[in-house]
């Protein structure tokens, strides 16, 4: 399978990207390209021109800002899943960059290409929403910063404006004292795509849950953060049976659930419940 | 679009199209049909090469993305005469029977061991997620990754 034809333009710096899009609105950006490569050969998308940004060093690093960990918006998922920063400081994003596809995907594929693109059953969505990171965004609109909650929208539709680009996730950087974290996913066995997958970080103290944070991807529409089932364990000691309650109101914030050749709506109803659990208990074991 | 890219250490410089993915250079201009095209869907890891040192599915990357850079294929692993330990632990361990995953699942170990030149059972394993074998049940594939990790010089 070919793509159709197109321009391919390789920009040397950040502003000179900004500047094609803008001048081209239908220009699409290739970064890792393993979602919009695959679009293209099967004729799903057909743009007229690509914006090769993967070379650019200003979207490619990991960096300890201090208060939060910056991810340069082309770092690849292999990359977060081994830096030390990530897997000492953020340790959920590392465990969750590991799940992704395969070796070989990992190897390209990047965090900014998978957020723009915004599978509702990618594995970045809920990791983000549940370690309440900011995604930064540059073009048309000048700098702007949108807390990951705010950003995915709708079906492969997130808040990135046109003329935008993704230039840098922004992670705070949590109390590892009392740090509890989890992503589970039940992967589409050939895909590796959630079919449902929960993200869970909170802070254990004095035995209690605090600042729950739970999110799901593969559910609904779009990613979404779990509010329900935050409230139900807010202030609670971890016990089994505070654990099922909260993992029972698992679809509440789901704006649907999907229905599919690979999973009806009950089972998926089922499946969030069974990963919100697992998650909830591997984060507190 | 013109480009110069490493193929195996040698540099090649060719005018593509835009369009052109990296797996159909490789076959079609370079000749090099050691690299497989099994599913064309990035699913099945039998068109992996390295790309820089990673090992990537040529089948999703434009040829245009390679520009610049360097490209490792199977044809690429062995020392004129002498087989790469992983060539050879494919051979001493019946690692393949139709062989026509053989040259991704090489290049897929090879990334591995780089990174990892002890993995366990288990890491061979998830190394291996990304590439299909509807031969062997992946068994003597493992031992044939086992068998170049314990037999290997720095290669």
């Amino acid at each position: 399978m070919i793509p159709s034809t197109f321009d391919y333009k390789r920009p040397g710096t950040l502003a000179e990207a900004i500047q094609l899009i803008k001048d081209d609105p239908g220009a699409k950006l290739l970064a890792g390209g393993h979602s919009l490569i695959p679009a293209m050969k099967l004729r799903l998308n057909a743009s007229p021109t690509l914006v090769d940004i993967s070379r650019l060093s200003e979207l490619n690093f990991i960096r300890d800002k201090g208060k939060f960990i910056g991810i340069g918006a082309g770092a690849t998922h292999g990359a977060i899943a081994t830096h030390k920063t990530i897997t000492s400081k953020v340790p959920l994003l590392a465990h969750a960059a590991e799940l992704i596809g395969d070796v070989q995907v990992r190897n390209v594929g990047t965090i900014g290409g998978s957020i723009a693109h915004a599978d509702p059953a990618a594995d970045w969505p809920a990791v983000l929403i549940a370690a309440d990171a900011t995604v930064e965004v540059n073009g048309a609109f000048g700098e702007r910063n949108i807390p990951a909650t705010d950003f995915f929208k709708g079906f492969f539709y997130t808040a990135l404006g046109e003329g935008e680009i993704i230039t840098e996730v922004k992670v705070p950087e949590p109390d590892a004292a009392t740090l509890r974290c989890a992503y589970e996913k039940f992967a589409q066995p050939a895909s590796r795509f959630a079919l449902a997958a929960c993200a869970v970080q909170m802070s254990l103290v004095d035995g209690k849950c605090t600042n729950v944070r739970v999110a799901f991807n593969g559910i609904g529409s779009f990613s979404y953060r779990a509010t329900a089932v935050e409230a139900a364990l807010e202030g609670q000691a971890p016990s089994e049976d505070a654990i099922n309650l909260a993992a029972s109101r698992a679809c509440d914030n789901a704006d649907m659930v999907l229905s599919d050749n690979f999973a009806s709506e009950d089972y998926r109803r089922h499946l969030a419940s069974v990963v919100c659990r697992r998650a909830l208990n591997k984060a507190l074991a | 679009m013109k480009v110069s890219i490493t193929v195996n250490g040698k540099s090649f410089n060719h005018d593509v199209e835009a369009r052109d993915l990296l797996v159909f250079y490789l076959r079609d201009t370079l000749r090099l049909t050691g690299t497989h095209v099994g599913c064309d869907t990035s699913s099945c890891g039998a068109c992996t090469v390295h790309l820089d040192g990673h090992a990537v599915k040529s089948c999703t990357v434009l040829t245009a993305q390679a520009d610049g850079r360097s490209i490792t294929t199977i044809e690429g692993m062995a020392d004129g005469d002498n087989l790469h330990p992983l060539q050879e632990g494919f051979r001493e361990e019946h690692g393949l029977q139709c062989g026509f995953c053989t040259p991704g699942m090489i290049m897929v170990a090879a990334d591995l061991l780089e990174r990892n030149p002890n993995p366990s059972e288990h890491e061979i394993r998830e190394a291996l997620e990304g590439n299909y074998c509807r031969c062997t049940g992946y068994h003597n594939i493992i031992r044939a990754i086992q068998y170049a990790a314990s037999h290997a010089v720095a290669a």
